[in-house]
């Protein structure tokens, strides 16, 4: 017989490893809803630092057209203009600043004449890469469809679960991805960073693939609600989790790998989309497992009305009740 | 479902052929697709203007301004049709948003409200219930008054015309620029947007769109200045306008109505003044405009006229005989750049309203590049990771799922080629998650496999049922994920939307690449294989 060489892949994980997810899932609920709390209290207190797009405001980017920036020296400079709070801040190399100048009061026409006059008296020893100036009304309006828009993904996500699915895991998944898109907000409020149209992208981003983590899952639980007619739901749910659990490490490991090379090389600009998109698969990740998944538990779920099931469900109700 | 009919393996290659010829010219330069012959294909993937650098500004329209020039004109015709029917009045006047006629005899106002309804015009089509006029005439609380008053649906249909009528003006200003490509569109009812690749700067781009450039020649005032109107009072017609230069008065008494306006401009070129040597601009005018231009100076020899740029006098020479050729010279503090500039803009014509810029978005062309090279290094260094990862997971099934992915980004590409998007700095994003979607679906098939092995199945089942029962979860997870895409797109703007669009395409090729293409491979691979060594299968 001919032998071929073949590379049989290696399995990361121990499958008989059962690991008992439902027994944390009422400190892991608390847990959670303790952490959109707090996040809806940051957001409320500390609020989101919008960028230009959702504040208003301009944007330059400069870079030196030779040397170091000398960034003290601009800001004097700037600041002598009289256009209130200048930030200045290095992004990226040596050679760039970031000038960022808060809405000028006066409406629409006032924010253009403000960013000529930055980049003529800059004009001299830094080159203009970026420009973004957005008035008032396009930034309001900005805000407004922003949120219309995680909103309406939220819904939509949402139907079609309800549709392919039963009412229970619809609202696992519409908590599962409220916690998702909270968190990250609470976390950006927590750290006050830079919030604008490419974090909104970021968290539907997020939402589509925490919903594909909650439905990969959603649909082992399905498939073993017809398996296993009798099989205590808690158990079930476990079960569930546990048989999906490589995928889920495997698809969030590759997810993580490409984030992260993209945060490391993909430069300055799509920095703060690549970092609310890592941290919104770690908590996707979490919100599938548990809050999408116990949530189940909690809400009880429809499975087979015959004799037996019927027997079965009584069963879980009595052992939720003692437990 | 490991087997393929003749036709189908014939489709798929076909398609991933079809795929790899539609995408190839992205990957080269466009001198070496140019150089192609001409049955290869050759459109290539638009770069956005966050990857090639340019400038992106949305402009508003200043809507007052149009309300406030069309009331004055309602007034004027109000007034000459009440004068032509001989119906006396004591005042009309723009009080907010509407007019107040009031008449000399009370008893006559059915009567001018019939005269003062030809002002109305028709709006909208009876076809679809929107018709109606754009202003309302109706009686006054008060005997004998009279109000005129615009119609919501007559505001929106001005301002729409507006828009329609400053993207033309704009289109022929920006031509002169002389860079191509350009698109100027309208965003709502009183919004355009412009975009133009490839700018440097867009100093001169704004100085040109900035201003209306609305000339008109004016009467002044015979024998009362402008400070002496100030302080008695201003004449009935007439209006007191700033001066635009350090030279002559400061302010000018004009009669309201133009005796000439630009519109009647037929040409205007910079030039020089041959004795001061100064920048002019030199004017000629259309046969309508001669004529007025021509009678007016022959009455006022001796007597100044206006020549008014924006609502600012820019000068006020005095007439020392009938101009009739119908050319003129304008001269006032310009230097080189602000006269060809405004010759430009006296050819393309004034803009209805002034435009303001509501929103800036300009990218350094070197910027853009090393966004792309960034992309580049990124993209290339996760592809690594991905593909390191999938074969220490799967080993040869690892080799498949990389081909599938490969497959996946071409096809993407192609379909982006085909239906002519624009690739964006959160496109590359939306490839990137479209390749971890691809890779996702992978890792549910192979782990599916795995489980139904370990449950006992033969190779061959277990491949099956792992790609049948993985199926369905593909299926479920990507469909979620595209009805948030295309929510996206639909209420997304601009970063939004570009990430919307890659992503969506890339869902839709995902499933064919990482499930029909990898299912192909294998289907080979388990073929290729001697009979014993089908026992164990390297998963």
């Amino acid at each position: 017989m001919k032998l071929i060489p073949v590379f049989k892949g290696f399995d990361f994980f121990p499958h008989d490893l059962n690991l008992p997810f439902m027994k944390f899932k009422a400190p892991a609920l608390v847990a959670s809803v303790v952490a959109m709390l707090v996040s809806i209290g940051l957001c409320m207190t500390l609020g989101l630092n919008y960028g230009v797009d959702f504040k208003g405001g301009s944007l330059i980017e400069l870079q030196t057209k030779s040397g170091n920036a000398d960034i003290s020296a601009l800001r004097d400079k700037l600041n002598a203009l009289g256009f209130g709070n200048v930030q200045i801040q290095e992004f990226g190399t040596p050679n760039d600043v970031l000038v960022r100048l808060e809405e000028q009061p006066g409406g629409e026409t006032a924010q253009q004449p403000a960013v000529q006059k930055v980049l003529d008296s800059t004009s001299a020893d830094y080159v203009q890469r970026r420009v973004e100036v957005v008035g008032p009304a396009v930034s309001s309006e900005l805000r407004m469809t922003g949120f219309i828009a995680v909103a309406a993904g939220i819904l939509a996500i949402v139907c079609y679960v309800w549709f392919r699915f039963e009412w229970q895991f619809a609202l696992g998944a519409v908590v599962a991805l409220s916690h998702d898109v909270l968190l990250t907000a609470g976390i950006f409020s927590l750290f006050q960073l830079e919030f604008d149209l490419s974090t909104v992208a970021a968290l539907l981003t997020i939402l589509g693939y925490s919903v594909n983590d909650t439905v990969v899952v959603s649909d082992r639980i399905r498939e073993n609600l017809r398996k296993f007619k009798k099989m205590e739901l808690n158990q079930l749910l476990n079960l569930s989790i546990n048989e999906t659990l490589s995928r889920t490490i495997l698809t969030g490991v590759t997810a993580i790998a490409v984030l992260v090379s993209l945060y490391i090389f993909g430069g300055e600009v799509i920095r703060s989309f690549n970092l609310a998109m890592l941290l919104g698969v770690v908590i996707g990740t979490y919100s599938s497992i548990f809050i999408a998944a116990p949530l189940l538990g909690y809400l009880g779920v429809k499975r087979d009305w015959s004799d037996a099931a019927a027997k079965a469900v009584a069963a879980t109700k009595t052992s939720r009740a003692k437990a | 479902m490991l087997q393929f009919t003749r036709t189908k393996i014939i489709l798929i290659l076909l398609t991933c052929l079809a795929g790899f010829l539609v995408a190839m010219p992205n990957f080269f330069s466009k001198e070496t697709v140019a150089s192609w012959p001409s049955f290869m294909p050759k459109k290539q993937l638009p770069l956005g203007l966050d990857l090639q650098g340019g400038a992106h500004l949305l402009l508003a329209m200043d809507q007052d301004e149009i309300k406030k020039d069309w009331m004055n004109n309602l007034r004027d015709e109000s007034r000459k049709l009440l004068r032509d029917a001989k119906i006396g009045f004591t005042g009309i006047g723009v009080q907010g948003t509407q007019i107040v006629v009031k008449l000399a005899k009370p008893e006559e106002r059915d009567a001018a409200i019939k005269q003062l309804d030809k002002a109305r015009q028709s709006i909208g089509s009876a076809v679809l219930g929107t018709g109606g006029y754009d202003i309302e005439v109706s009686a006054g609380n008060d005997p004998g008054t009279i109000i005129v008053k615009p119609t919501e649906a007559g505001l929106r249909a001005r301002i729409s015309n507006a828009a329609a009528a400053s993207i033309e003006t704009i289109n022929r200003r920006v031509n002169n620029l002389g860079t191509s490509e350009s698109t100027i569109v309208r965003q709502g009812t009183d919004r355009i947007l412009i975009q133009f690749p490839g700018l440097k700067d867009t100093k001169e781009l704004k100085a040109l769109i900035g201003e209306t450039a609305k000339l008109t020649f004016h009467e002044v005032h015979p024998s009362l200045s402008a400070e002496e109107a100030k302080q008695t009072s201003i004449p009935a017609g007439y209006k007191i306008y700033p001066g635009d230069r350090s030279e002559g008065p400061a302010e000018y008494l004009l009669r309201e109505q133009p005796v000439v306006q630009g519109d009647d401009l037929a040409d205007a070129q910079p030039g020089f003044d041959s004795r001061t040597n100064e920048a002019v601009i030199n004017f000629r005018f259309n046969q309508s405009g001669a004529r007025k231009f021509g009678n007016f100076t022959k009455d006022n020899v001796g007597k100044p006229f206006a020549i008014v740029l924006d609502n600012k006098v820019l000068s006020a020479p005095v007439i020392r005989e009938p101009i009739l050729g119908g050319s003129g010279q304008i001269s006032g503090s310009f230097d080189v750049d602000s006269s060809n500039r405004l010759a430009v803009q006296l050819r393309s014509g004034s803009l209805p309203a002034k435009l303001t810029i509501v929103e800036e978005r300009t990218v350094g062309p070197s910027l853009g590049a090393d966004s792309i090279a960034d992309g580049k290094r990124a993209g290339i260094i996760g592809g690594i990771a991905v593909i390191i990862l999938t074969v220490l997971a799967y080993g040869t099934f690892g080799i498949f799922a990389c081909v599938g992915l490969v497959v996946h980004l071409i096809l993407t590409l192609a379909l982006m080629t085909l239906i002519g998007s624009t690739l964006t700095l959160p496109g590359i994003a939306g490839l990137v998650l479209g390749v971890a979607m691809a890779v996702d679906a992978n890792v549910l098939i192979y782990e599916r496999i795995r489980e139904e092995l370990r449950a006992g199945k033969s190779p061959i089942a277990g491949i099956d049922a792992g790609f049948q029962r993985a199926f369905v979860t593909i299926a479920d997870s990507q469909l979620t994920t595209l009805a948030c895409a295309l929510i996206m797109f639909w209420l997304g703007s601009g970063p939004i939307r570009g990430f919307a669009v890659t992503l969506t395409i890339g869902i839709l090729t995902s499933i064919f690449a990482s499930v029909t293409v990898v299912r192909l491979l294998i289907s080979f691979w388990l073929k290729a294989q001697p009979k014993g060594r089908i026992q164990t299968v390297p998963v």
